[in-house]
């Protein structure tokens, strides 16, 4: 099952990752080779199986309501690609 | 009020963002204080930097499931975190961590008062999830500067059902889940701080229809004002739209309240695919019985529960109980004097309604902030109730202690003179001053006319300062009189 | 050449025959003169101070098994003030600014951190090829022979732990296994591999791939050094809500357990069509070995393992697709040089920042959870999982212990399977099952082919029984010495096409 280009390219924007345009054949049928591989999948009657998202169905610890971390704002932000004044610097966010 | 065209129905729900009064954040150790500097409450968790990993914070849970049980809802007692994924700068790790199929509160309502009587709104559910860092614009040659401080801040999320009918029922819906909130502790409702933020779903349809229509989401609404003036605006917008022949598009729009106007937010470049996937690095919280009964405990008198009691118990009229209860902390505040004075509850409630939250409303203070305390106003009220000072002398003691003037209750009654008199003799001497003085009214009593000795007590009083005993003064004139 | 252990040199220490930083600064030489491009960076300095920390420990009177001894660790683990690649562009200039857990667990048992290994990026692959900072040889045939024989892969996403330990450039190493990275690496260098219950180490400072199936363990030599290893690498972790808080375990105190009467389960399907047939006799007369030592076996079954391979490559690219955008050169790492806005920044840092498997995966990860496709393919993926853990219960109903070979093949060559990723995907359908079950599974060397190769035997126990199977494995090496065997020395000329970064 090869996925058509324009599928290719929504995945790809999703993802935040760019396929050039002489790339997108390959990857349609890379993928479609993976989504091939993965059909096996469908002919399985999985009726009443509840889903199983952590091995062993663990269940959730809490964890006391305590401040516990302190600044290390110069530590984290000396290997930040741009900040200025404390904050991170991105381009321009329009909302 | 505001009224529009009555071929439409107008269809609102909300979406109200609490954020939990923890002082670490959902899934970290970082402090939630509001204020600091950019960034320095941000963890290696809250930055999301490779390999760490999200713990949830227990005090959370607990404070959800108070809420959940103060509006009767139905607990999830396994409930599960969930990503929602995308791109934002604001948002460290590419996904917020949420909830979404199993959120920890299930459906509940919460009763809302109308001019046409109570009524119910349906709240869908409320689910826990972190909050996000703030883009700020200002001043960095065309970028943007993200402050993480937040990020990770602990929020409730609580929808409603489309069931209100108009602006101000969604702002009635509003004001009391406000007044929950702070009610059970969970949230401190600060509106300017983002405590208690607000979007809204509206949507109008042609009256009788049962469809609804196309609705709009508002978002930037962070004040009772803006939210009742943000809707107004949508509704008259969509109607416009409708009776032109146009139709709406589904869209959120911000709220601008200087030009009091919506406007739509930029259209995303996609239509927005979450991805929703349970978050594999938390498992489903699991709540015990015993853990629900032990928040249970802990929940306060609820606002309803409390109106009744003051109506029945203390004989309040449901506008006074309205108004002692709507607040927890004014309802302490007022069963904190009634505790404490001899006053009757009717002078205690009156007080409160009109001299403290006259002057709590000129100075823009919250009760909590009130310079006189409930000790200091039950001592006043005190000294009304045993005659020590007059309705009018106690205004001019109010008054010294909203100014805070030196001293309490008794030593400003004293270094004012404001002493009420009630020696006899003294009263009498003035009584006979006034009916000397008076001669045509005297005689107008004499010949049957009651209401005139209104008009000679008040003269006592003009001449005593205010000081004299109004009782004992219209007992006396009666005397000298007849 | 023979082989050192964590056991010998840990002897040594204690008897006072070498000194820490003499053992260190000997691992840092050979690594320095290598050329299997198994090491992503060294920080000498690093590792020097912390084996002259304990050396001074040890004369001060601490006798801490592992004090001292020089450790490999994968590139995936964040430690404090080192380069922390995870074998990805992206990530080039980052320094952790903190300590992933396992690797302090370790550290507070005084092991020393020799350097940071090579590894597929983000831990996905299975040959080590799809790192940016250049393959990793296989010391078994690192330098190609003719134009038929060309230099083998290490396996994956482990490769460069295992090439390290295989060449002796280090008596052990830490590796993360989230389908088979760590097992299947150890089968292609004849070390130990073992993947812990899910939740027994820590995963908190490990770089994320596939967050419910990535669980870090100890390659070596031998079964006795796993178990040492993983004595310092386990244990609780509040900071891990998926850590396990269960008591702690000496993994060495039933090692030498009889096996009598021990039942082992062969599972028909790990023994069908697509297994090597030299493979196989190989699995069987290390089977043999067992039943010597008093062990009975029978056949079980695993009736959905053949659904493992499809479910893991929904789930695991589904997790990871997620996982991985907060790498977005916002806060850390790489970001574009040049971008007209936001989205461009983004986008132009990710494309230049992963390669390609990297890119297939969230590409195959985000699209299984895109809206209309999320049942068919996220949620059936995890019913799937349910039914193959399903089937361990049952067989574990049966069995202590469940053996197959641990890959359908030996080692293989060099470019030889990276044009085709779902024939790459292939070499994990014996290991992904543990993974998603969440079980303890291991490799241990089972043998050679013709062709001198070395080939592994897989053991899954149920849950928390990593003892159990460390005890098993042990008594195999107390009766054979494949895990002894070191690879013939490699013969001169040097592969100049390898190594390097791009």
């Amino acid at each position: 099952m090869a996925l058509d280009n324009d599928t290719v390219h929504g995945i790809a924007r999703l993802a935040r990752l760019k396929i050039d345009d002489h790339e997108v054949e390959k990857y349609s049928a890379e993928l479609g080779n993976i989504l091939d591989l993965v059909a096996q999948m469908e002919a399985v009657d999985t009726t009443g199986i509840e889903p199983m998202t952590h091995p062993f169905d663990a269940t959730m610890r809490l964890r006391a309501d305590e401040v516990t971390e302190h600044n290390q704002r110069d530590k984290f932000q000396a290997i930040a690609p741009s900040a200025e004044r404390g904050l991170y610097l991105v381009p321009k966010v329009i909302d | 009020m505001f009224n529009w065209d009555q071929r439409w129905d107008v269809v609102i729900g909300l979406e109200v963002h609490a954020q939990l009064q923890t002082k670490s954040k959902i899934f970290s150790g970082s402090s939630t204080a509001y204020g600091a500097e950019p960034n320095t409450q941000a963890s290696a968790v809250d930055i999301a930097l490779p390999g760490v990993l999200p713990v949830m914070n227990y005090e959370a849970a607990r404070l959800a499931v108070k809420f959940g049980l103060a509006i009767g809802a139905q607990i999830n007692q396994r409930n599960v975190f969930a990503r929602k994924n995308y791109f934002y700068p604001d948002l460290p790790k590419g996904y917020q961590i949420s909830q979404m199929e199993l959120p920890i509160v299930g459906f509940g309502e919460l009763d809302i008062d109308t001019p046409n009587g109570s009524k119910s709104i349906g709240i869908t559910r409320a689910h826990l999830e972190e909050d996000a860092g703030k883009s700020l614009h200002e001043d960095f040659q065309g970028q943007t500067g993200i402050d993480l401080n937040r990020a990770g801040t602990p929020l409730l999320e609580i929808v409603s059902e489309p069931d209100m009918r108009s602006p101000s029922e969604a702002v009635a819906y509003l004001r009391k889940l406000h007044s929950l909130v702070r009610y059970i502790g969970i949230c401190d409702g600060n509106m300017q701080e983002g405590s208690f933020r607000c979007d809204a779903n509206v949507s109008v349809r042609p009256r009788g229809q049962v469809e609804y229509g196309t609705r709009t989401e508002l978002k930037n609404i962070n004040s009772f004002r803006f939210v009742e003036r943000a809707m107004e605006y949508e509704i008259e917008r969509q109607i416009d739209i409708l009776e032109d022949g146009g139709s709406i598009t589904q869209e959120t729009r911000l709220y601008d309240s200087d030009k009091h106007e919506t406007r739509s937010m930029r259209s995303k470049e996609e239509a927005h695919d979450y991805r929703y996937f349970p978050d594999p690095d938390l498992p489903p919280m699991v709540l015990e019985d015993s853990f629900l009964e032990e928040v249970r405990a802990t929940l306060p008198e609820l606002p309803v529960a409390k109106k009744a009691r003051f109506e029945t118990e203390l004989g309040l009229s449901s506008d006074d109980a309205d108004l002692l209860t709507a607040d927890r902390e004014v309802a302490d505040f007022f069963e904190a004097t009634l505790a404490a004075t001899k006053a009757e509850t009717k002078i205690v409630a009156n007080w409160m309604s009109g001299e403290l939250f006259a002057n709590l409303n000129k100075s823009e203070l919250d009760i909590n902030a009130s310079p006189i305390n409930s000790q200091q106003f039950a001592l006043l009220l005190d000294r009304i109730a045993d005659n020590t000072l007059s309705g009018k002398t106690a205004k001019q003691v109010f008054s010294a202690l909203w100014e805070q003037e030196e001293g309490d209750v008794d030593t400003i009654i004293e270094a004012k003179g404001l002493k009420q008199i009630t020696d006899t003799g003294a009263i009498e001497a003035i009584v006979d001053e006034v009916v000397a003085a008076c001669p045509e009214q005297v005689q107008q009593f004499k010949d049957g006319n009651d209401k005139v000795i209104g008009f000679l007590v008040g003269q006592v009083m003009q001449k005593s300062r205010g000081k004299a005993n109004p009782k004992m003064a219209n007992e006396l004139l009666i005397k000298k009189m007849s | 050449m023979t082989i050192t252990t964590l056991a010998t040199l840990a002897a040594d220490l204690k008897d006072g025959k070498r000194s820490s930083v003499e053992i260190t600064q000997d691992y840092l030489e050979r690594i320095e003169h290598s050329q299997h491009n198994a090491f992503i960076s060294t920080n000498a300095d690093f590792a020097l101070a912390q084996a002259k920390a304990a050396d001074a420990k040890r004369a001060s009177g601490d006798t801490t098994q592992l004090l001292g001894v020089p450790v490999a660790q994968k590139d995936i683990f964040c430690i404090e003030g080192t380069q922390t690649t995870c074998g990805s562009k992206i990530l080039e200039n980052f320094i952790a600014p903190y300590t992933a857990t396992v690797v302090e667990n370790m550290h507070s048992h005084g092991v020393v951190s020799l350097g940071k290994t090579n590894m597929d990026e983000f831990a996905m692959g299975s040959s080590n090829e799809t790192s940016y900072y250049g393959s990793v040889t296989n010391p078994w045939r690192s330098v190609g022979r003719g134009s038929a024989q060309d230099p083998l892969v290490p396996g994956g996403s482990s490769g460069g732990s295992a090439a390290a330990v295989a060449a002796q450039l280090a008596p052990a190493a830490t590796g993360t296994d989230t389908g088979g990275s760590i097992r299947q690496p150890a089968a292609f260098c004849n070390l130990t591999g073992l993947k812990p219950s899910y939740g027994r180490c820590s995963r908190y400072g490990m770089i994320a791939f596939a967050s419910s199936l990535d669980q870090a363990g100890p390659m070596t030599h031998t079964a006795e050094d796993a178990a040492l290893l993983l004595n310092s690498m386990a244990g609780f972790d509040t900071k891990d809500a998926t850590s396990l808080d269960i008591p702690t375990e000496d993994f060495t105190a039933s090692l030498n357990h009889s096996l009598e009467g021990l039942k082992i389960g062969l599972p028909k399907e790990f023994f069908g069509a697509g297994l090597d047939s030299e493979m196989a006799a190989i699995i069987e007369t290390a089977v043999k070995q067992f039943e010597a030592l008093g062990a009975t076996v029978k056949e079980v079954s695993l009736p959905n393992s053949h659904l493992a391979l499809p479910s893991y490559y929904v789930i695991a690219p589904a997790e990871a697709s997620s996982n991985l955008s907060r790498f977005d050169g916002v806060r850390y790492g790489q970001r574009a040089a040049e971008y007209s806005d936001l989205v461009d920044m983004y986008t132009k840092t990710r494309s230049e920042g992963f390669g390609n498997e990297v890119k297939r995966r969230i590409m195959i990860g985000a699209y299984a959870l895109s809206s209309g496709y999320y049942d068919a393919y996220y949620s059936q993926a995890l019913k799937l999982r349910r039914l193959i853990s399903n089937d361990f219960d049952a067989a574990f109903a049966e069995c202590d212990v469940i053996m197959g070979p641990t890959t359908p093949s030996p080692a293989f060559a060099m470019n030889s399977k990276s044009d085709d990723p779902t024939e790459m995907y292939l070499n994990d359908i014996f290991t992904i099952p543990a993974n998603l079950a969440g079980l303890p599974a291991g490799s241990i060397p089972a043998g050679f082919t013709q062709a001198g190769l070395p080939t592994g035997l897989h053991l899954i126990t149920p849950y928390l029984q990593e003892a159990k199977l460390l005890n098993i494995a042990h008594k195999f090496q107390q009766e054979t010495d494949w895990h002894l065997q070191a690879p013939p020395p490699a013969d001169g000329a040097l592969n100049s096409n390898l190594g390097g970064k791009h």
